[in-house]
């Protein structure tokens, strides 16, 4: 349904995008995960039609992104990171002008934006910018599928997004796949990875990693613990100057730390009894999508050094 | 036992009908990592303008770092340091001008500034590129620098407003490193954040729903009382 070839994209001396690959299938959930200025924005906005990459070339449903640009359009919904809503239109307004731009009604499609769209019927005639953060993505998600489109690009969507409505927009997420539609969807949140089909790990416009989150996990070559003691700031201190540490990060309650080689625990809780830390707790664990990035960065830098 | 740094009664903010801040009470000790969490819409934003100076409460009142925030709300801005994800140091500025912007708006003497300003370069590991623009830094060294020159003035208290968003892992998990460097010695740190695994490297956390708090505990009491595995679930269970 999309496929990007070699694309790069620089603005002046930034390079946005290096040689950026990248294929999604049919009613795919596609997620590209990176923190903000990995180039995200820049490849949604290629894809979309409204920027013309420097090299390579990418298609869209088999129709070129310059070329065919105006038949994209018509099958592509697309939620850009910002707020994209007229703010002095109401709710109902903004859906409405959003339908008859695509030349539909509100009412042909309602079926596919209903579960969204329910949920904001009791402010219908509140103005868009008088909604909070969760609302107005939801209405933003409602006009990007107005028209029914056959591939969704969202850019990301959740940023500054709590917990709870987070969590919410991803339930809506899969229902709207299951109505057949592709989705593209950008995140920093990385246990937001967990929820797609595939993803891509990007970082200074370059995807470090392409495949589905059990491979991408799969793919870890390091041994990994998970310490707790009550003292995190002196564990995370004292387990950086093992010598045996490859690295050491902060996770939720715990401590992660890698290692090249299978560790043994009671050298380790011996090393950690004697730097002031006795009683604290060591397993071994397997490694989540974030150990993975931070896995790769840490090559990335070894590399670049 | 030292005074608490942040003492707050029944705390109260309004805008017309809608409360936005309903009768919050809280302690903070000094040197101390807070965490303060909630859904958007809850009311922490309110809070924290209130904290810090910028917003009138309706009713209630609280010191911060010894000033009152509702006499002297002023004296509350010279005493505490900000910083949010969103503003915080000016891109087209180099990193010398805006230290000395920062020293400057918190009423630093231009000696103190030129002092502080050396040990923060090389604290930071910033040396030779004091004239770099700001927006040319790698994001990490932004980070450090905003978090820095937030501490220029050495205040008793820092908010940090989601300085975390849309960060790479690494640099997340950098920053955490410097928060507890910076309540280590003695700073207390205020923080919101969206990422419910940073909220567990917080010393206490205060969980806002609807303007009022809804728990405030360490976050292994919340789990073991809310019955539940991690901080993400805690807060599932109480602001859905």
């Amino acid at each position: 349904m999309i496929k990007a070839e070699n694309i790069s994209k620089s603005f002046g001396l930034v390079k946005a995008l290096h040689s950026v690959s990248l294929t999604v299938k049919e009613n795919e959930l596609f997620g590209l995960i990176g923190p903000d200025g990995a180039g995200k924005s820049t490849l949604f906005r290629i894809l979309a039609t409204l920027l013309i990459p420097d090299q390579g070339k990418a298609s869209v449903i088999g129709y070129d992104t310059i070329k065919n640009y105006r038949q994209i359009r018509m099958l592509l919904g697309y939620m850009p990171g910002r707020f994209s809503l007229y703010p002095d239109l109401t709710v109902e307004e903004n859906l409405a002008f959003y339908a008859s731009v695509f030349g539909t009604s509100v009412r042909q499609h309602y079926q596919l934006i209903e579960p969204v769209y329910k949920q904001l019927e009791p402010f219908r005639n509140r103005r868009a910018a008088q909604l909070s953060g969760g609302m107005k993505q939801k209405l933003a998600l409602s006009c990007a599928l107005i028209h029914r489109p056959k591939i969704l690009l969202l850019d990301e969507p959740t940023t500054g997004v709590d917990a709870v409505s987070r969590k919410e927009f991803w339930e809506l997420l899969s229902g709207i796949r299951q109505a057949g539609i592709t989705i593209l969807v950008s995140t920093p949140y990385m246990d937001e990875a967990n929820l797609c089909d595939r993803i891509a790990l990007f970082q200074d416009g370059q995807i470090l990693s392409i495949d589905t989150p059990a491979n991408i996990v799969a793919d870890y070559e390091l041994h990994l613990c998970a310490v707790k003691a009550p003292d995190k700031y002196l564990l995370l201190k004292t387990l950086r100057s093992w010598p045996n540490t490859y690295s050491a990060y902060p996770f939720g309650d715990a401590v992660h730390l890698s290692t090249t080689y299978k560790i043994n625990n009671n050298e380790l809780k011996q090393y950690l009894t004697h730097h002031a830390l006795p009683g604290s707790q060591i397993m071994s664990i397997n490694a989540g999508i974030e150990d993975r990035f931070l896995e790769l960065l840490h090559q990335k830098t070894l590399t670049h050094a | 036992m030292p005074e608490p740094i942040i003492i707050i009664k029944e705390l109260t903010r309004k805008f017309g009908d809608f409360t936005a801040v309903n009768h919050i009470s809280f302690e903070v000790e000094a040197g101390e990592i807070f965490g303060f969490l909630g859904a958007n819409g809850a009311g922490k934003t309110t809070a924290i303008r209130m904290l810090c100076g910028l917003l009138k409460p309706s009713s209630g009142s609280g010191m911060v770092a010894g000033a009152d925030i509702l006499k002297n709300p002023n004296l509350v801005k010279s005493r505490i340091g900000y910083m949010s994800q969103r503003f915080s140091l000016y891109e087209d500025l180099s990193v010398m001008e805006n230290i000395r912007l920062y020293g400057g708006i918190y009423g630093l003497k231009k000696a103190l500034v030129k002092k502080r300003a050396a040990q923060l370069i090389e604290k930071t590991g910033l040396n030779g590129l004091e004239k770099r623009l700001v927006g040319d830094l790698p994001l990490g060294w932004r980070q450090k620098l905003a978090l820095s020159t937030a501490l220029i003035h050495r205040p008793q208290v820092v908010f940090l407003d989601e300085p975390t968003g849309g960060v790479d892992p690494i640099t997340r998990k950098q920053f955490w490193e410097m928060i507890y460097e910076t309540a280590a010695g003695g700073t207390t740190v205020f923080v919101t954040t969206h990422y419910m695994d940073e909220a567990e490297y917080c010393d206490r956390v205060c969980i806002m729903t609807e303007g009022m708090i809804r728990a405030l505990d360490k976050p292994d009491i919340l789990k073991k009382k809310y019955d539940a595995g991690n901080m993400d679930e805690v807060f599932l269970k109480l602001a859905r």
